[in-house]
């Protein structure tokens, strides 16, 4: 029995796939043309002398130097944080969790002014006070390290979260049949194997830092060869017109992003962690 | 000896009321039942890593109830195996004697003791990444018996091999039984594995453990016999040996 063409039962007439893949190449293509082209731009904005210039500037140096001190404790701070947090929210299911869960979520949500307002007003309360009574903090070298600890650390524990996820219960469980207390078990057993999840939290905790702005702008100041860090020499730079200066800062900045994609990419948790993110 | 009485455990959803069994010293036990019948769940309980509702454990005449996980010195290998991925295969079989803070030395002839009986010697520096699957289960034994424990827990620990390792592993387990003198309770889905190890056939059905004779038909000449050219030193047929059970650390 000849079936007639449009009834019910024909086969759909097969259209070709062009189309789809073609909408998926250009508009997934346009976004990725619009980061390279940023720092093509970029890269062309400036020359060699200029980024010499800004290295030989004393205020830029100044300002690479405190952007590493400073975003390496801050990275410091934040893997102390983030192992024993990422543990405990992998480990163990107690009343309670969804809510610190979603603490952890403020930091990466809030907008970054306000993170620094919030520390601002926080150091001004009777407890802020009382802390900067023995160490200045507001307008100081340490309320830069604070600003970035506020929002790195919580990248961090999400890293770290999403690296103890990934280990098995099970090699803890017979490691405490093995005769090892909790705390071996962690040491011996779960880090050793957390080793590339630590690497991510510790890399992505040290970028973010380095890229902070806001919060430091608000709570540490805008003030050269004190609490100068690189993005803040970005914007005096371009606040007195030296186009060529901020953008040879900001080329090192995306030199020192790209290492830290590299080693990410190389060293850490692949893309699983960062996913979770 | 293992001896369990009323032992009720929660496990999320899923609850085990009122256990009891007993399986003798340096007995070979095999426990069977159905997936989902809660034959992990006792094994962890035995372990101490589910939480016990009511009820008593006893292990070779110490209560072990209430006691923690490290304290009950029982070896236990799971299904999954769980080696550690960043030691090598000389680290799992010195980790427990190393928490126990024995010294180098007796670290290393005891690691090379284990080496021997699991034929484990050219897998030492190894980690177990890309063991085959007859290899890791050695050394998660291995890793197991380190310490010398008198009960073993093995939670289905021949599922993942093919037939021809799965022979070999027989006759390893029934030797290494047999030479230690250990309690073994042997979780399996596997008549054939009852059939050719226990000494001891228990079955967890809807909750209750019951004891049930071994198959009428075992052929006894299924049974790794103990005198063959792979026992060298055992006595004859381990299961029909009278008063069979060797001196602990006969190793």
């Amino acid at each position: 029995m000849n079936q007639e063409p449009g009834s019910a039962l024909a086969p759909p007439r097969a259209r070709s796939d062009v189309p789809f893949y073609l909408a998926l190449g250009v508009l997934s293509g346009l976004y990725l043309v619009l980061i390279l082209a940023m720092l093509v731009a970029d890269a062309c904005f400036t020359t060699p002398d200029h980024l010499l210039q800004a290295l030989r500037s004393r205020e830029i140096q100044y300002a690479i130097r405190l952007s590493l001190i400073s975003c390496t404790l801050t990275t410091i701070l934040s893997l102390w944080v983030a192992v024993p947090l990422g543990y405990l929210l992998s480990r163990f299911p107690f009343r309670g969790r969804s809510l610190i869960d979603a603490i952890l979520d403020i930091p990466i949500v809030l907008p970054p002014l306000v993170i620094g307002l919030s520390l601002l007003i926080l150091f001004q309360t009777p407890p802020g006070r009382w802390v900067q009574q023995f160490v200045p903090i507001t307008y100081a070298v340490p309320s830069v390290i604070l600003a970035q600890f506020s929002v790195s650390a919580a990248f961090a524990v999400r890293t770290m979260r999403a690296a103890f996820d990934e280990i098995s219960l099970r090699h803890e469980q017979v490691a405490l049949t093995l005769g090892c207390s909790r705390s071996q078990a962690f040491w011996l057993v779960v880090l050793p194997q957390a080793r590339r999840g630590l690497i991510t939290a510790a890399t992505l905790a040290w970028a973010r830092a380095l890229g902070e702005f806001g919060p430091i702008l608000i709570f540490a100041g805008a003030t050269r060869m004190y609490t100068e860090v690189l993005p803040t020499s970005v914007f005096l730079e371009l606040s007195i017109g030296n186009i060529e200066g901020a953008v040879a800062v900001s080329l090192l900045m995306v030199a020192a992003a790209l290492v830290v994609l590299l080693i990410v990419r190389v060293y850490g948790n692949d893309t699983a962690s960062l996913r979770r993110l | 000896m293992i001896t369990v009485e009323q032992l009720c455990v929660q496990s999320g959803l899923f609850r085990l009321d009122n256990v009891s069994f007993e399986i003798g010293t340096a007995q070979y036990a095999v426990l069977m039942g159905k997936t989902g019948s809660g034959k992990t769940t006792l094994l962890e309980a035995l372990c101490g890593l589910k939480a016990i509702v009511a009820g008593r454990i006893t292990l070779l005449g110490r209560e072990v109830t209430r006691l923690k996980t490290p304290e009950r010195d029982i070896g236990y290998v799971p299904q999954d195996l769980a080696l550690f991925p960043t030691m090598t295969v000389r680290e799992q079989l010195g980790f427990a004697l190393m928490i126990r803070r024995w010294t180098r030395a007796a670290i290393e002839r005891r690691v090379g003791e284990l080496a021997d009986l699991l034929e484990l010697r050219p897998l030492l520096p190894r980690r177990p990444q890309g063991l085959s699957g007859g290899e890791a289960q050695r050394v998660a034994l291995g890793r197991a018996l380190a310490y010398q424990p008198r009960i073993l827990l093995l939670d289905e620990p021949l599922s993942a091999l093919d037939e021809s390792t799965r022979a070999g592993m027989y006759e390893l387990l029934r030797r290494v039984q047999h030479e230690t003198g250990v309690t073994t309770l042997h979780v399996t889905h596997s008549l054939t594995e009852a059939r050719v190890l226990a000494d001891v056939l228990l079955v967890l059905e809807q909750g209750t453990v019951r004891r049930q004779a071994l198959p009428s038909d075992l052929d006894q000449a299924e049974r790794p016999q103990s005198g063959s050219a792979a026992f060298v030193g055992a006595p004859t047929d381990a299961r029909s040996a009278p008063g069979r059970s060797v001196p602990r650390n006969a190793l």
